[in-house]
């Protein structure tokens, strides 16, 4: 029997008149990968900055294991901890060297002492290849070498899920392959991932589920298999072929 | 012409004694306008509503009213109402309640340049609203606001001029004194001037190696993409 870890429940987000997405409804499992995907403007990163509370849905509710996070007086900060959130735009902290990075909030939040907080940081920047960099400055490393200061940054509070927020969009061409290798690492070592994205080779590899939505609504889920070669809806099949296409060709550029 | 040369040595000592006021004058002015001018700039920047507009409020006051008549309001009107100060605190108090105003301005304006997005990534590790603004905004904000505030002490620093109009002692007050006594305008006032580029000069240089010394490798690059 799979572990839910978060539980979305008849969500709806709206800015005034705007909806962004009403009703939704959606469970992911321990160790599980979801990939949403989507056209841009359909709610994919509202969703996730719902989850994480950095936006409040104006109805439905949210649980983290059996905690309703959406709940009144929930403690947004010690909630936050539990869930890691990867920027597009990594938004690292610029003032601080990667190892810097990572420690915050093993200092600050885990109340870390700073010898075992530079212990625990070089253990996440291994993990995601930059131990050698660990005193470089955002300034001074590549995009994709951000974002995986990013992910280190995030994996360092031990979340309980990750949420991935376009993390390879910003990047160019050739630096998304190591972001995305980090990423499929993280799913094989059983983490509990939601990612949006429109990488499709990486939804296809490494995604248990393929959330599609679309102007606020969950279109259709599943499987990848079901997904990409008999999806239930033609809309799907018609994203799906268009998205590949065009990101297809980007990645043969690349090569 | 070149008698000027002479009054520093003549009225080196005062003129020394004037140069040392003028500086604490500038200090104290500088770190009172800093402290306060960075709690205006919380305030308008993550206050709440009514804190926002007394914050906004007061900086369009002190800087849409001229320095010299909240100097005189301080020195020469608080006393009427049973509050009186000493010359040179009044003098502390005037700068620094000016300078606050606009270096409230330079410090809001690279707090919103740092922006909402590093209050995200801070909040997305757990940190609180204020650890984020302490630890992760104002290190970033402060250095970023570096080259344009750093006008604020040279500027600070020849408004202090002003001040001898309520008698403190400080270069200029020795500078008309020894005017009054030489007659010779020209020649004093020159020399005065002189000590106060020497002045700004030294604090120049040193705001130049503060900026360096604060330097983040590819910081600035980061913030203006």
């Amino acid at each position: 029997m799979p572990k839910p870890i978060l539980t979305i429940k008849n969500l709806t987000k709206t800015y005034g008149q705007n909806v962004i997405f009403q009703h939704l409804d959606l469970t992911v499992n321990e160790g599980d990968t979801i990939v949403i995907i989507g056209p841009s403007g359909t709610g994919k990163s509202t969703l996730l900055r719902c989850i994480n509370l950095l936006t409040r849905p104006n109805e439905g509710q949210i649980w983290l294991d059996d905690l309703e996070i959406t709940a009144k007086g929930t403690d947004e900060d010690q909630v936050r901890q539990h869930i890691g959130m990867v920027f597009q735009n990594f938004l690292l902290f610029n003032h601080l060297t990667a190892l810097g990075n990572v420690k915050l909030g093993l200092t600050k939040v885990k109340h870390m002492s700073d010898e075992a907080a530079t212990e625990k940081a070089m253990r996440e920047l291994s993990r995601v290849g930059l131990a050698d960099r660990a005193d470089h400055y955002p300034g001074q490393l590549s995009g994709g070498q951000q974002q995986r200061v990013g992910i280190a940054r995030a994996l360092a509070m031990d979340p309980r899920v990750m949420l991935f927020d376009e993390p390879t969009s910003a990047l160019d061409p050739e630096l998304i392959g190591e972001v995305l290798e980090v990423m499929r690492q993280l799913a094989l070592d059983g983490m509990t991932m939601m990612v949006v994205t429109h990488e499709m080779g990486f939804a296809r590899e490494v995604a248990d589920r393929i959330v599609f939505m679309e102007k606020g609504f969950i279109v259709e889920e599943g499987s990848p298999d079901e997904m990409f070669n008999h999806p239930k809806f033609d809309r799907t099949r018609e994203f799906l072929w268009k998205i590949t296409e065009l990101y297809g060709k980007k990645e043969k550029d690349a090569e | 012409m070149l008698t000027w040369l002479g009054y520093f040595e003549r009225f080196g000592q005062n003129f020394l004694r004037g140069a040392g006021v003028t500086l604490e004058l500038t200090a104290v002015g500088l770190v009172i306008g800093f402290v306060l001018g960075l709690l205006l700039a919380l305030a308008r920047c993550f206050g709440p509503k009514w804190l926002q507009r007394a914050a906004g409020a007061y900086i369009a006051i002190f800087r849409g009213t001229p320095l010299l008549v909240q100097l005189f309001i301080i020195y020469y009107g608080l006393p009427e109402l049973g509050i009186a100060f000493s010359q040179n605190v009044a003098a502390y108090l005037a700068l620094g309640l000016n300078s606050a105003a606009y270096q409230a301005e330079y410090l809001r304006g690279s707090i919103n340049a740092i922006g909402s997005a590093q209050m995200q990534a801070g909040r997305s590790i757990g940190l609180s609203k204020w650890q984020t603004i302490g630890y992760v905004i104002l290190p970033q904000a402060l250095r970023l606001a570096l080259p344009s505030w750093s006008n604020e002490p040279i500027s600070l620093l020849k408004t202090t001029a002003i001040v001898f109009l309520i008698a403190v002692q400080d270069l200029m007050a020795e500078g008309k004194r020894a005017a009054t006594t030489t007659f010779d305008f020209v020649g004093i006032y020159l020399a005065v001037a002189v000590v106060y580029l020497v002045m700004v000069f030294a604090l120049d240089a040193l705001l130049k190696f503060l900026e360096r010394k604060t330097k983040i490798p590819g910081m600035d690059i980061e913030t203006r993409r």
